[in-house]
């Protein structure tokens, strides 16, 4: 074993190779930051903030600072937790996420980073976004109203698809992704069920159709075990173009 | 053949959009780093941006049609619905307010007969609000397709309505209405420059020959003028230029950020109009400094109007040997300037954000490392700097270090030019050496009856009182160079509240506690307005800053909760007295909520309402 470099992570030792971030190098160690935006095959994008920790004195995201910059990170503290809780509050009351209803209940991260950080209200007034599903693809439903705009799905369908299928448009709470058709609707693009895009929604905008309860509730990934131990599954690793 | 028309999946352009269209390409190419400005063109032609237009764009360019719509509706100036044939956009900064904006905005809506926002029936007219137009010191202000009409009095209100209504041509309306007043109040070693174009130049290639040290004896000067960079955040100039012309890769970037869009703010206006020569001839320092081939002056929207004199000045420059090849006979020093015109967003200001808007995206700030130094505009080494920043380099090059930093404070040298503006006997522009008191300022201003004066825009500090002894400096109040001036009968709640809808208008919408933050912080603000607030929201109010200063991507949602908070501990008394009278307060009105089921059942008894 040649000697890695390493940083502290709360005060354990995490080794990294060169070119990785805080974030990637702590869950290929089995360390858990908690994240939203970040996806173990993708760029890090750093919009969700999430993963914001103090990197020797100073907030950053975790998924953006390469480790070599870091030599001491705290992440899991009560001031940063209660950070990440009121951004995840914030995301829950920005969009529509009525868990008991949502088919992705179980496979959704939001939903389990928020039982992990024990989120037990949106505690802002809700914003209620009124905006139509598109239910126009034979095999895809899209629900804009669960979107946490962290733009994977924009992210895989350019890099990993080549299709841009979808894109973000206006600004501030207008934000919203939308879909690369005259039309705006997925029907009327080259959208395939098979596309990295339509695997890597974090939350449940977008969903399989006919699918729905396949695996039931209860016995679902997060509801097996918290997001916090499935750290490893995180690790970085090399985009699959498509689901197997 | 004549037939029914096939089904085609786009719409026809027709020829006036075609036309629009070609020009912008053939004047901007078919690169997809092309497509806001040539939206942008196709826009003046058409006065909108049709879905057809928008399919050709991005077919044109090669840009998904999804990526054309999410540009469009990213800036404020784009649209992509009708707009009339005369576009009335009122400036709604604090002091357009202050001196009666709303009170024109409503007289002029009757007199046309529409709602703000709305296009007029007959199509010919639309009013519009955006933030600031850079002519606080003769508010109110607004732009008729583009072109300033300052000081608007009823008078002059009302000829503007009679001249639309009358669908007078804008060539054919009086001059007087466009005419904008520099308002210089106080000149220093800036103002006062008579700096001919090259002079600065023939200094510097001097200084280096005489040295033998090329360009690199320029950035000598600048690091040892210790000139810091005036748009704000006062990074040391002469390190990010070193930095940048370390990078192994070329060509190198010049940008001046001349998208001054912080509330209050306009000096950068008297800059480009009257001293556009001593601007270019920084920036051409700063390209001989890094070795830098390209650049790119970014002309904020509201400024268009500005555009053709700028043009016409770097074509003189060109002619002149002083931009395009071998400027000024040097073999090898070529450089030449674009100028990109933006479409109506704040967080444009932002450097990185800038550069993406540069590119033709949407204006997001980047992720760094890595630093634009290193990778720039379209991946190059770029330097953005102010204005005014290349202004005082282009005065270092021709005077030297000494000079310079025989002017201002320990720190920052230099002087500074300060955009006065609100409650003051002579708004406009001046310039201090570094370290002028807030009290001086206020002095020579006609502004001694001050209770607070917001320095630097709502991303600066509001300052009561007892805060006149400061000084603009970077070791006390670092500010891009506004002061609005608040005399006494101004409430300050209501400044702060007009600042968090700015904000919440203006995220960009990339990270979650800027983007969300933003809109929860203007919800409270309003309920404290309402008088529905509680000692519970003021706290979550400083609460929600804390996470918006600690956790937003850039500088925008760092600042967004400032005004909020400096009020909150300088003028609380301004907030407490619309506070509810209970300790809770629900944040929807439960009667207001039974109004469609009133609506439905023709219902608007004693009954139908919950007791008060």
């Amino acid at each position: 074993m040649s000697a890695r470099p390493t940083f502290l992570l709360d005060g354990v030792e995490v080794p990294f190779d060169p070119g990785q971030s805080v974030m990637q190098a702590a869950l290929a160690a089995g360390r858990h930051i908690p994240h939203l935006c970040y996806h173990p095959e993708f760029k890090p994008h750093g919009s969700c903030k999430v993963c914001t920790a103090r990197v020797d004195g100073r907030m950053m995201t975790s998924c953006t600072v390469p480790a070599e910059m870091a030599t001491e990170v705290e992440s899991d503290t009560e001031e940063l937790n209660d950070l990440r809780r009121t951004l995840v509050q914030m995301l829950f009351a920005e969009g529509n996420h009525f868990c008991p209803s949502c088919e992705q209940s179980g496979n959704c991260l939001l939903q389990a980073l928020g039982y992990d950080l024990g989120v037990m209200t949106a505690g802002f007034r809700h914003l209620f976004p009124d905006r139509p599903v598109d239910a126009s693809h034979p095999e895809i439903l899209l629900d804009f109203n669960r979107c946490i705009l962290c733009e994977l799905c924009v992210r895989a369908s350019r890099e990993v698809d080549g299709k841009d299928v979808f894109a973000l448009a206006g600004r501030g709470i207008e934000k919203h992704l939308v879909v690369n058709a005259e039309s705006g609707r997925l029907g009327d693009t080259n959208a395939a069920a098979a596309d990295k895009a339509m695997s890597v929604c974090p939350v449940g905008v977008i969903l399989r159709k006919r699918e729905g309860f396949h695996v039931p509730i209860g016995e679902r990934r997060f509801d097996r075990s918290p997001v916090s131990d499935q750290a490893s599954d995180f690790a970085p690793r090399k985009p699959e173009a498509t689901r197997g | 053949m004549e037939g029914p028309a096939a089904p085609s999946a786009t719409l026809p352009l027709d020829d006036a959009a075609a036309t629009a269209l070609e020009r912008a390409l053939a004047r901007w190419g078919r690169e997809p780093v092309r497509l806001l400005q040539v939206l942008r063109e196709v826009q003046e032609a058409l006065g909108w941006l049709p879905p057809p237009a928008l399919t050709a764009v991005s077919r044109a360019l090669g840009v998904p049609l999804a990526q054309v719509r999410g540009v469009v509706a990213f800036y404020s100036f784009l649209h992509a619905e009708p707009r009339g044939e005369y576009r009335l956009l009122f400036s709604d900064d604090v002091p357009d307010r202050m001196a009666g904006s709303g009170q024109r905005l409503a007289e002029m809506c009757e007199r046309l007969w529409l709602e703000p926002g709305k296009l007029s029936e007959d199509g010919l007219v639309s009013v519009e609000r955006t933030p600031a137009l850079g002519l606080c010191d003769q508010a109110p202000a607004l732009l008729v397709n583009g072109r300033p009409v300052t000081r608007l009095t009823a008078a002059r209100a009302g000829q503007v309505c009679e001249l639309v209504l009358a669908r007078v041509p804008l060539e054919a309306w009086p001059a007087d209405l466009f005419e904008v007043e520099d308002h210089v109040r106080r000149r220093d070693v800036l103002l006062g420059d008579d700096t001919r174009p090259g002079e600065a130049l023939d200094a510097a290639f001097a200084r280096g020959d005489a040295a033998g040290l090329g360009p690199q004896s320029l950035l000598d000067e600048i690091k040892a003028a210790r000139l810091l960079g005036r748009g704000g955040a006062g990074f040391t100039t002469g390190v990010k230029w070193e930095s940048c012309s370390r990078q192994p890769v070329t060509p190198r970037v010049v940008v001046c950020n001349a998208d001054e869009g912080e509330p209050g703010t306009f000096k950068d206006r008297l800059l480009l109009r009257r001293h556009f020569d001593l601007v270019v001839e920084g920036m051409t320092l700063a390209a001989w400094a890094i070795g830098a081939t390209l650049g790119f002056v970014y002309l904020r929207g509201e400024y268009r109007w500005l555009l053709d004199s700028l043009e016409a000045t770097l074509a003189r420059r060109r002619e002149a040997g002083l931009l395009g090849r071998s400027i000024r006979g040097r073999p090898g020093f070529d450089f030449d300037i674009e100028i990109h015109v933006g479409a109506g967003s704040y967080v444009c200001g932002e450097a990185s954000a800038l550069v993406e808007s540069l590119e033709g995206k949407r204006g997001i700030p980047r992720n760094r490392p890595p630093r634009l130094a290193e990778v720039g505009y379209r991946g190059l080494p770029t330097i953005v700097n102010n204005v005014e920043s290349y202004c005082a380099a282009a005065l270092i090059a021709r005077h030297g270090a000494d000079w310079f930093k025989s002017r201002g404070t320990a720190r920052s040298s230099g002087t500074k030019l300060l955009s006065v503006s609100g409650d003051c006997a002579r708004p406009g522009i001046y310039e201090y050496p570094f370290g002028v008191a807030v009290r001086e300022v206020l002095a020579d201003c006609g502004g001694e009856g001050a209770i607070a004066v917001q320095a630097g825009g709502p991303s600066g500090a509001c300052l009561g009182q007892d805060e006149f002894g400061r000084r603009v400096a970077f070791e006390d109040i670092e500010t891009g160079g506004a002061l609005v001036v608040f005399g006494p009968e101004r409430d300050m709640f209501e400044v702060a509240r007009h600042y968090a809808h700015f904000f919440a208008e203006e995220s960009c919408g990339f990270c979650t506690p800027c983007r969300v933050g933003t809109s929860l912080l203007k919800t409270l603000v309003d309920k404290v307005a309402e008088g529905k607030g509680t000692p519970r929201d003021l706290a979550e109010i400083e609460r929600l800053g804390g996470v918006l200063r600690t956790a937003s991507h850039c500088g925008l949602g760092e600042s967004a909760p400032r005004p909020l908070i400096d009020t909150l501990r300088r003028f609380r008394p301004a907030w407490e007295r619309r506070l509810g009278s209970s300790s809770m307060e629900p944040s929807f009105d439960l009667d207001g909520a039974l109004a469609r089921a009133r609506r439905m059942t023709g219902r608007d008894d004693e009954g139908a309402h919950l007791p008060p």
